[in-house]
C-alpha cells in the first residue's frame, strides 16, 4: 500500500471511530445515567422513548438541534461559539491512540500516554473559553473552578500514568496492553487505579468534584447561557465523549485493555469502559459535592503527596529489583491500599474536614420539663 | 436519654467562624500592583436553590462571601390584610398557601386564636386528630428539609428517598383531610371529618416501616465524609446569637436550647404524650440536619401513642356558622416543623378579624443569613440556606 493510501485510510478511520465514540456514548452513557440514577434512587427514570427508554438521548437531541441558538447580547460572540468545538477536540483526537484490539489502533503512538494527557488538557481550555465568553457571572465562576481544579488534579492523574510508563517501560498504549498479558495492571498497583479513579472524577467535573456545573449553586456553571446544540455539544459530546476517554484509558491503563478470557477483542474494552462508566453514574447518584477549599487541599494535601511516594517507591523498586519488579511493586501499592482504608478516618479525614471545632456530643435528646 | 456519637475532630482547638476564615480575604491586599475587585452576584429570586424565590444580593470576593443581603418580597401576597377581609371561616382555606410544605399548622394556630377568644374546647378526638395531622406535617416538612439540603449540597438521591415516603405521608394526609397539601382541615371547635376508614390501618403500616427509612437515609448521608465536610462546623449559630436573632423550631434546638412549643406552650393533648426533644451542641449545619433526622423519629412515636390513645366521641362541636368572637386580642403559637408560628388575631366582634399578625420562624431564620454567611464559600450559601430550612411562602406572606 501506497504512503498516500495509507494515510487516507488513516484519516477517515480517525474521523469515523473519533466521531462515533463521542457519539456513541453521548448516546448511551446518558441513558445508562437516567436509568441507572433513578434504580439508586428508587424511581424509574424516563422509560417511554423505545424499548426502556433507550431512545430518550436520541429524542432530547433532535430537541435541542430544533432549538434556537441564542447568545448573550454582550458575550464575545466568537470564542463563545469556539467554545464547544474547543472542548471537543478532547475525546475526537484522544481516542485516536486507543488500541481496540491487537493491531486496531488508529494511530500507534510511541508517545500515546503524553498525546492522551496533552490533549485531555483541551476540555479546559473550552470550558474556561465558555465561562469567560459567555458574560455571565455564574459562567465565569465555573469556568475559573473548573481551571483551578482540572488543573490540579492533572498533577496527580499524570504522576498516576508516569507509573504505569515505568512498569511497562514504554509510553506507547499498545505496549502498555501487550505488558498486561499475565496480569492487569489493577493488580499490580492498586494505589495508582484508585487515585486514577479520583482525579478522574475531578477531570471529568463529576460528583463529587462537579463544581464547575454545580446546579445549586452556580445555576450550570459554564454552561449556564448555553443553549440548544451548543449545550447539547458541551453535555452530551464533550462530558460524556470525556467520560469515554477517560475510561478508555482507565481500562486501558489497569484493566488490560482489549485483552479478556478466550480472546481478546473490543467487546471486552467496551466492558470495561462501560464497568468504569458505570463507576461515574454509581458516584454521580451518591456523594454530595465537595467545597472548593476542600477540592483543592484534598489534591495538593492528599493526592499528590500520595503519588509521588508511590511514583517514588515504584521507581526505587524498578531499579532495584530491574528483573523481577513486579511482586514487590504489587505488595507496596496493596499494603498502602489496606493502610489508607484503615487510617482512613484517624488521619486523611483531617485534610478534609479542614477547620473543625473541637466538638462536643452531637445531639442529647432532652426530657427538661416546662 | 441521651446518648453520643463521635464527630468531627475532637482534639483540634481551632478557632472557627467568620473571624480566621475573613483574613483569608486579605490575601494580596498589601500588593499594591494587585487588582482586586469584588463582584456582586444576585443570586435568585430565579436560581435551582432559592427555596421558592428568594433573593440574595451576595458580594463575593473571589469564591468567599464578603457580604450577604437578603432581598424577599417576591412572593408577597397580603394575607394579613387578605385577613381582614374574610369572614373567619373564608380565611381557612387560605392558610395552608402560607407554609405550602405544612400547611396544617396555619390553619392549627388559626383556630387555636379563634378558640381562644370564644373561650371553647374542642372536642377531645378533635385535638388527637389534630395532632395526628400535625405530626404527619411535621414529617413531610423535615423530609423537604432534608432532601433539600442535600440536595443544595449537590447529593441527588436523598431528595429521592425523602420523596418517595414523604409521597406516603401524603397519601396518609389525603386519606384524613381529603387534600394532598392545602388541608382546609381544622374547624373552630374541632376538625372537619372523622377518621375514614382504613387510616388507622395504613398509619400504622407507615409507621412500622417508617424508622427502618430513618435509619436508611443516615446510612446514606449521616456517614458520608463528604457530606461531615460540608455540614460540620459550618454556619455556626450560637445558643446566645439564636436566642437573639429569636431563632425557634429545629434552628434553636440545634444551637443547644431546649425549647419547644409543644412542651412550653404545652398545647392541644401533647402534655399526655411522650416524646424527646433533640437538642443539638454546636449549633452548625449537621446539628440542625440531625435535628430534623431525630424529630422524625419522635413524630413517629407521638403518632403512634395518639393513635392508641385515640378516644371516641364527635370530632367537631356546634359553633354557629358565621363566627364572632367577642371583641379581644389574643396571640396563640404553634411548633411547626420550622419553628414558632405565632398568630396574633385582634377581634372587634365582627364577621372579620380586625387584625391578624403572623409570626414566622422561617423570617426569623433568613435574617440570621447576613450575619452567619460572610466568610464562607459560595457553596456554602446554598448548604447553610438549606440547613436553615427557609420556606418563602411562609417569609413573604
Amino acid at each position: 500500500m501506497s504512503w498516500g493510501a495509507s494515510f487516507i485510510i488513516h484519516l477517515i478511520a480517525a474521523l469515523v471511530i473519533g466521531l462515533a465514540v463521542p457519539a456513541l456514548s453521548a448516546l448511551v452513557l446518558p441513558f445508562a445515567v437516567r436509568r441507572l440514577s433513578g434504580f439508586i434512587s428508587d424511581r424509574l427514570g424516563p422509560n417511554r422513548v423505545g424499548p426502556q427508554g433507550f431512545f430518550q438521548p436520541i429524542a432530547d437531541f433532535l430537541k435541542l438541534l430544533l432549538k434556537e441558538d441564542v447568545a448573550p447580547l454582550k458575550a464575545d460572540r466568537l470564542l463563545f461559539r469556539l467554545a464547544p468545538a474547543v472542548a471537543f477536540i478532547t475525546p475526537v483526537l484522544a481516542v485516536t491512540v486507543i488500541p481496540f484490539s491487537k493491531g486496531f489502533t488508529i494511530a500507534n503512538l510511541n508517545v500515546g500516554l503524553v498525546f492522551i494527557v496533552a490533549f485531555s488538557s483541551f476540555t479546559v481550555l473550552g470550558i474556561l473559553l465558555a465561562g469567560w465568553a459567555s458574560h455571565n457571572k455564574y459562567s465565569l465562576l465555573g469556568g475559573l473552578r473548573s481551571v483551578a481544579q482540572m488543573v490540579s488534579y492533572e498533577v496527580p492523574m499524570i504522576l498516576n500514568i508516569i507509573i504505569i510508563a515505568m512498569l511497562v517501560g514504554s509510553l506507547s498504549l499498545n505496549d502498555v496492553v501487550g505488558a498486561q498479558g499475565k496480569i492487569w495492571y489493577i493488580a499490580v498497583q492498586p494505589l495508582a487505579f484508585l487515585v486514577f479513579i479520583i482525579a478522574g472524577m475531578a477531570e471529568l467535573n463529576r460528583t463529587p468534584f462537579d463544581l464547575p456545573e454545580a446546579e445549586s449553586e452556580l445555576v450550570a456553571g459554564y454552561l449556564t447561557e448555553y443553549s440548544g446544540m451548543r449545550f447539547g455539544f458541551f453535555y452530551g459530546l464533550v462530558e460524556w465523549g470525556n467520560a469515554s476517554i477517560w475510561s478508555l484509558t482507565g481500562a486501558t491503563l489497569f484493566l488490560g485493555g482489549w485483552r479478556g478470557p478466550f480472546a481478546g477483542s473490543p467487546g471486552w474494552l467496551i466492558l470495561k469502559v462501560l464497568a468504569l462508566a458505570f463507576v461515574v453514574i454509581w458516584f454521580l447518584a451518591t456523594f454530595p459535592r465537595l467545597q472548593v477549599d476542600q477540592l483543592m487541599n484534598f489534591a495538593w494535601k492528599v493526592l499528590i503527596p500520595l503519588s509521588l511516594v508511590n511514583l517514588g517507591v515504584t521507581g526505587l523498586l524498578i531499579i532495584l529489583l530491574p528483573d523481577n519488579f513486579l511482586p514487590p511493586v504489587a505488595a507496596f501499592s496493596w499494603a498502602s491500599v489496606i493502610a489508607i482504608i484503615l487510617l482512613f478516618r484517624p488521619v486523611l479525614r483531617r485534610a478534609l474536614l479542614r477547620k473543625r471545632v473541637g466538638r462536643k456530643t452531637t445531639l442529647a435528646l432532652s426530657q427538661a420539663e416546662g | 436519654m441521651k446518648f453520643e456519637r463521635e464527630t468531627g475532630n475532637q482534639k483540634q482547638e481551632t478557632d472557627f467562624g467568620s473571624q480566621t476564615i475573613v483574613q483569608e480575604t486579605d490575601i494580596g491586599r498589601d500588593q499594591p500592583d494587585l487588582h482586586l475587585e469584588e463582584m456582586v452576584l444576585n443570586m435568585g429570586p430565579q436560581h435551582p436553590s432559592a427555596h421558592g424565590v428568594l433573593r440574595l444580593v451576595l458580594r463575593l470576593d473571589g469564591e468567599m462571601v464578603v457580604s450577604v443581603d437578603p432581598s424577599i418580597g417576591y412572593l408577597h401576597r397580603g394575607f394579613e390584610k387578605l385577613a381582614e377581609n374574610r369572614t373567619y371561616l373564608q380565611f381557612f382555606s387560605m392558610l395552608s398557601r402560607l407554609d405550602y410544605l405544612a400547611g396544617f399548622f396555619m390553619e392549627w394556630a388559626y383556630v387555636r386564636c379563634i378558640e381562644g377568644l370564644m373561650e371553647i374546647e374542642p372536642p377531645p378526638r378533635a385535638e388527637y386528630l389534630r395532632v395526628i395531622a400535625g405530626e404527619l406535617n411535621r414529617i413531610i416538612s423535615h423530609h423537604m428539609a432534608i432532601g433539600d439540603y442535600l440536595l443544595n449540597l449537590g447529593a441527588l438521591t436523598p431528595v429521592l428517598w425523602t420523596f418517595r415516603d414523604r409521597e406516603d405521608v401524603i397519601d396518609l394526609l389525603e386519606l384524613l383531610t381529603g387534600q394532598r397539601m392545602m388541608y382546609n382541615y381544622a374547624r373552630a371547635g374541632g376538625v372537619r371529618y372523622d377518621l375514614p376508614d382504613g387510616f388507622e390501618e395504613q398509619c400504622r403500616q407507615f409507621l412500622k416501616r417508617f424508622p427502618a427509612r430513618i435509619d436508611e437515609y443516615e446510612e446514606l448521608i449521616s456517614g458520608n465524609e463528604i457530606f461531615l465536610a460540608r455540614s460540620l462546623g459550618m454556619g455556626v449559630i450560637s445558643a446566645g446569637q439564636a436566642l437573639d436573632f429569636g431563632l425557634s423550631g429545629p434552628n434553636l434546638r440545634a444551637s443547644g436550647v431546649a425549647m419547644d412549643l409543644r412542651r412550653h406552650d404545652s398545647y392541644s393533648v401533647y402534655p399526655q404524650l411522650d416524646f424527646d426533644i433533640p437538642v443539638g451542641v454546636n449549633g452548625d449545619s449537621f446539628d440542625r440536619y440531625k435535628c430534623r433526622i431525630e424529630e422524625l423519629r419522635q413524630s413517629v412515636r407521638i403518632i403512634e401513642q395518639a393513635l392508641d390513645a385515640l378516644p371516641g366521641g364527635p370530632v367537631n362541636m356546634r359553633v354557629p356558622p358565621m363566627l364572632r368572637p367577642p371583641a379581644g386580642e389574643i396571640y396563640r403559637a404553634v411548633e411547626t416543623g420550622r419553628g414558632e408560628w405565632g398568630n396574633y388575631l385582634v377581634s372587634d366582634g365582627s364577621l372579620r378579624p380586625y387584625r391578624l399578625k403572623m409570626r414566622d420562624s422561617c423570617f426569623v431564620a433568613l435574617s440570621t443569613m447576613p450575619k452567619i454567611l460572610p466568610g464562607n464559600k459560595v457553596a456554602d450559601v446554598v448548604g447553610i440556606a438549606g440547613s436553615l430550612d427557609l420556606i418563602m411562602g411562609a417569609v413573604d406572606r
